[in-house]
């Protein structure tokens, strides 16, 4: 699809729904430099040619293959290369900019990253979530460098009068090896802006056995030095002159409202300067702010002493009475009742009440907070019609027109400078703190900080969906599955953009519950309806973590009633090597990506199981109170497989000696990335499973802050995690990293913990229950 | 007026005298590696060194540390080359970075009083300090590397 079809693609979260896509969604200087290689970043857009097709043209504004927007370089050599996406410590930044130093035959130690505003036409799509940004844009940052070198090699074939063929870009100079010339990048760079930019179809790509950088995992973030020295720039960390601090306190109920405040003892509170209004939007809010009343102070210390002391009165409207343990009924009565029917293959009651044996599995997962260490903060300078936001976003472009929207003014004026993201898991997709810092700015003239405290942060999150998953397998006398009913409930991200919604959208039906990739005869799966009592929104790997969860549960349950090995139980139920069908389903959802490129392959499936089989030994011998439990799961088109050891002692303390994860992802970039991804992956699947519960009561979070939301800390954490990275076909296109690690951690977990105690936890969290 | 030394500069404050530290360098003085992340010393983020001690320095007042030595992530070495740094970058130890000036502030602590701590007085001595990135396999084997001779 050509970008430019449809410029008037639908905005915000609309667009993202219309495209039937999940989508969450220092201006250049330096680039016009004399004698540089970009004069000026002319607007030409191209979509990526490439061997397999991706969901990438069919994200908001596409891709853009255009070298003079992406690279420039400077008399001196050096190179600079633009990461338009946001970096919240997945690798991005340094990932996607040394693909195009390969491609360009660049010196990476000579190459600078430059971070780019939100602007999607210039860039392309920039929203950084979905586990997308090397799976649609390894092809195009491929072609990016590959032009731009074609373009200095023409340069320097001009400059010697030879033939393009008999010179070659090499480590930073073009070399003419016949006559033993040679030209560095600098010297060419005037004159290579000046050639044509080839087309993409006929660009010459290297070859992967010559990569220096790409698959090597030799390379360190590019700031990694800043980051220890404490010089790198979060959301937090940017301060303007004249710049005041904020601090907000927001209708404690989703849908409240603000009745009156009295500010005036936040006024006598040393260095509070202000206290006003924040506008809100009725619920269902979107990522318009919730509203309030704003503390303004000369730093933020003061400002949070002043709302302390702030008196207001709310209404709590309509979910002032959600109570996360009544709801919890609720989901599950549901869950024991038909559904909306979402795939439907073979007779699936008719062979239930055939079967020998139906072993019935129910799972209940609460609400999560995100809770990355950076809170939500963002800056904002608002002056007559023009807005400057400086954020830690991972969805500039979608931040850039809800700004425009939201201060009624030209997309065109705003300008949104993205900061390195301290955390993100989905939560700084959406921009209300960024929207909050506008509007205050532009009431109150100066520049403003908006900085969320902790306890912001958990009381409105955008939340985890809470759900209740019920599987029924219906087995044989030989002890084969023969029918499967999987019933999933859970309130809608949907929710949060419309009213109403009360089933799950495609994208969520498609993560883990309708590409049930096991071969059994009769399968059906079913979407009872739940409405929403909070913002609900994507956290890391979204509603696969119940799914999975449930599956692998249920995996591990059949092993144990027909007495077989839960990794030879998985294997059978995922059956031969094949494509997986999804012709029943009317709506099948593949992350956006077309399934010719990425179908539901169970060969790859099966190898990470096997190799994590293999390389975590499975079967080792277990000490006492030991035990092994295994899952597997695709997700964000790549699969996944972990091994978890646990240990339980007499009085049940739970901990992690060991934990082996394998992952296919395809072509990769930076092994070294994936693997800090997934052992990240297991610490955060250990939270979730430990831990992980936001409970609501009278409609509000109860919750605060870190003690009674814990996360793992570094002396409960796994002593070692090991990771196997498979080694990608020739052309296999390359996929998600970020979230998949996530899902199969908890079931391997709890299935580890059956192994250790007999004790099946159906529940998450784990909390007490191993407690003796 | 409260005075005090940070990074071997006199500073003075004349403001409230019970702002956390944390704010007062931060939106004061300027000094943004040391991090706000939950405001209740449960995180560690804003690990700073008073004397050779780590401190919470969101829930440390500026009076607290009236003619007290406080070293941030700024002033732990002229260069960014103390061990602990050197040890974070050839592990490549962070994600998103944001929590690891606290955990180098509080490694750096440790190795102060215990140069040669073993694997679990490391656990042990680190796990004031969160990340919700879940870069521990990597802090614990680069303060053992710290510790060891980079």
């Amino acid at each position: 699809m050509n970008i430019f079809a449809n410029p008037n693609k639908p905005r915000g979260f609309e667009r993202s729904i219309k495209v039937e896509n999940l989508s969450r969604r220092g201006i250049l200087k330096g680039l016009g430099l004399a004698g540089s290689f970009v004069l000026a970043a002319p607007l030409m857009s191209r979509s990526a040619f490439a061997a397999y097709e991706t969901g990438a043209s069919k994200m908001p504004h596409g891709t853009v293959v255009d070298p003079r927007v992406f690279v420039s370089i400077a008399p001196d050599g050096i190179v600079t290369i633009i990461a338009h996406r946001s970096e919240m410590g997945t690798g991005v930044r340094t990932s996607l900019p040394l693909v195009v130093a390969e491609e360009l035959e660049a010196n990476w130690s000579r190459v600078r990253v430059q971070q780019a505003d939100g602007d999607e036409v210039k860039y392309g799509n920039q929203d950084t979530d979905g586990s997308r940004s090397t799976r649609h844009y390894l092809m195009p940052m491929r072609q990016i460098g590959a032009c731009a070198r074609t373009m200095l090699e023409s340069a320097a074939a001009r400059r010697w009068s030879v033939p393009a063929t008999e010179v070659k870009a090499v480590n930073h100079e073009v070399v003419h090896s016949a006559s033993g010339r040679k030209l560095g990048f600098g010297e060419l760079a005037a004159d290579a802006a000046k050639e044509p930019v080839p087309s993409i179809e006929g660009l010459k790509l290297k070859d992967p056995k010559d990569f220096r950088y790409l698959g090597k995992g030799e390379i360190g973030i590019v700031d990694l030095r800043d980051i220890t020295t404490g010089t790198a720039r979060y959301g937090a960390d940017v301060r303007l002159p004249g710049m005041k601090y904020a601090v907000i306190a927001r209708p404690p109920v989703t849908g409240g409202k603000l009745v009156s405040f009295d500010g005036s003892e936040a006024m006598k509170i040393s260095g509070v300067e202000k206290v006003l209004e924040v506008k809100g939007w009725p619920w269902p809010s979107k990522f318009q702010p919730l509203g309030g009343v704003a503390v303004i102070a000369r730093n933020t210390g003061a400002a949070i002493k002043g709302r302390d002391a702030l008196k207001v009165v709310w209404e709590d409207g309509p979910n002032g009475k959600y109570d996360s343990a009544a709801y919890r009924k609720e989901l599950e009565d549901a869950a024991r009742k038909p559904g909306l029917i979402v795939r439907k293959e073979g007779d699936v009651d008719a062979a239930l009440k055939s079967a020998d044996k139906v072993i019935v599995g129910e799972y209940y997962l609460p609400h999560l907070a995100h809770v990355s260490m950076e809170p939500p903060v963002a800056v904002a300078e608002v002056r007559a019609n023009k807005a400057e936001i400086w954020a830690p976003v991972q969805s500039p472009g979608g931040t850039r027109e809800d700004v425009a929207k939201t201060l009624d003014i030209p997309i065109e004026n705003v300008t949104i400078n993205v900061t390195l993201l301290g955390g993100g898991f989905g939560r700084k997709s959406k921009c209300d703190f960024a929207l909050e810092a506008a509007l205050l700015s532009k009431e109150l003239g100066v520049p403003v900080k908006v900085q969320w405290t902790r306890e912001d942060d958990i009381h409105h999150d955008f939340l985890h969906t809470v759900s209740a998953e019920r599987i029924e397998a219906g087995l044989d006398k030989n002890g084969k599955v023969i029918a499967w009913r999987h019933r999933s409930v859970a309130p809608s991200i949907a929710s949060t953009f419309a009213a109403g919604a009360v089933h799950q959208a495609p994208f969520e039906l498609g993560m883990g519950l309708i590409d049930l990739p096991f071969e059994i005869a009769n399968i059906q799966c079913e979407n009872p309806e739940a409405a929403a009592h909070t913002r609900i929104g994507w956290f890391r790997s979204v509603s696969n973590i119940p799914r999975a969860f449930a599956v692998q549960s249920m995996v591990g349950e059949i092993a144990r009633a027909t007495n077989r090995d839960q990794k030879d139980m998985l294997l059978e139920l995922i059956g031969a090597p094949r494509i997986v069908d999804l012709s029943s389903v009317k709506d099948p959802w593949n992350y956006g990506e077309p399934y010719g490129s990425y179908p539901i392959d169970t060969a790859r499936l099966r190898k990470v199981v096997e190799l994590v089989a293999q390389k975590g030994e499975w079967g080792r011998p277990m000490a006492k109170g030991h035990g092994l439990g295994i899952a597997v799961h695709r997700s964000f088109v790549s699969y996944i497989a972990t091994i978890v050891e646990v240990a339980v002692d007499e009085k049940g303390k739970l901990t992690v000696p060991r934990v082996d994860t394998a992952i296919d992802c395809g072509t990769f970039v930076n092994p070294e990335r994936i693997e800090s991804q997934l052992e990240g992956a297991a610490i955060m699947g250990l939270s979730l499973a430990k831990y992980g519960e936001v409970t609501f009561k009278d409609g509000k979070v109860q919750q605060k802050n870190l003690d009674d939301f814990p996360v793992i800390r570094i002396d409960e954490s796994p002593r070692v995690t090991n990771v196997y990275i498979v080694p990608p076909g020739p052309d296999t296109p390359p996929s998600g990293v970020g979230e998949p690690g996530v899902p199969p951690f908890a079931p391997a977990l709890t299935n580890a913990i059956f192994a250790a105690t007999g004790k099946r936890i159906r529940v998450l969290p784990i909390g007490k229950q191993l407690e003796t | 007026m409260i005075k005090l030394k940070i990074n071997g500069q006199e500073q003075t404050w004349d403001g409230d005298a019970s702002l956390p530290l944390l704010w007062f360098l931060r939106d004061e003085v300027g000094l943004t590696g040391t991090k706000y992340g939950c405001g209740q010393a449960l995180c560690g983020s804003c690990t700073v060194l008073v004397e050779k001690e780590a401190v919470r320095s969101c829930i440390t007042s500026v009076s607290d540390v009236a003619g007290r030595d406080v070293t941030t992530i700024e002033g732990l070495h002229p260069t960014g080359d103390h061990p602990v740094q050197k040890a974070w970058r050839q592990i490549n130890v962070p994600q998103c970075g944001f929590c690891q000036t606290g955990q180098i502030m509080q490694a750096a602590s440790l190795l102060m009083q215990n140069p040669k701590p073993s694997h679990d007085q490391i656990r042990d001595a680190m796990s004031g300090n969160i990340c919700r990135c879940g870069c521990y396999q990597r802090i614990e084997n680069a303060v053992h590397l710290a510790s060891t001779g980079v």
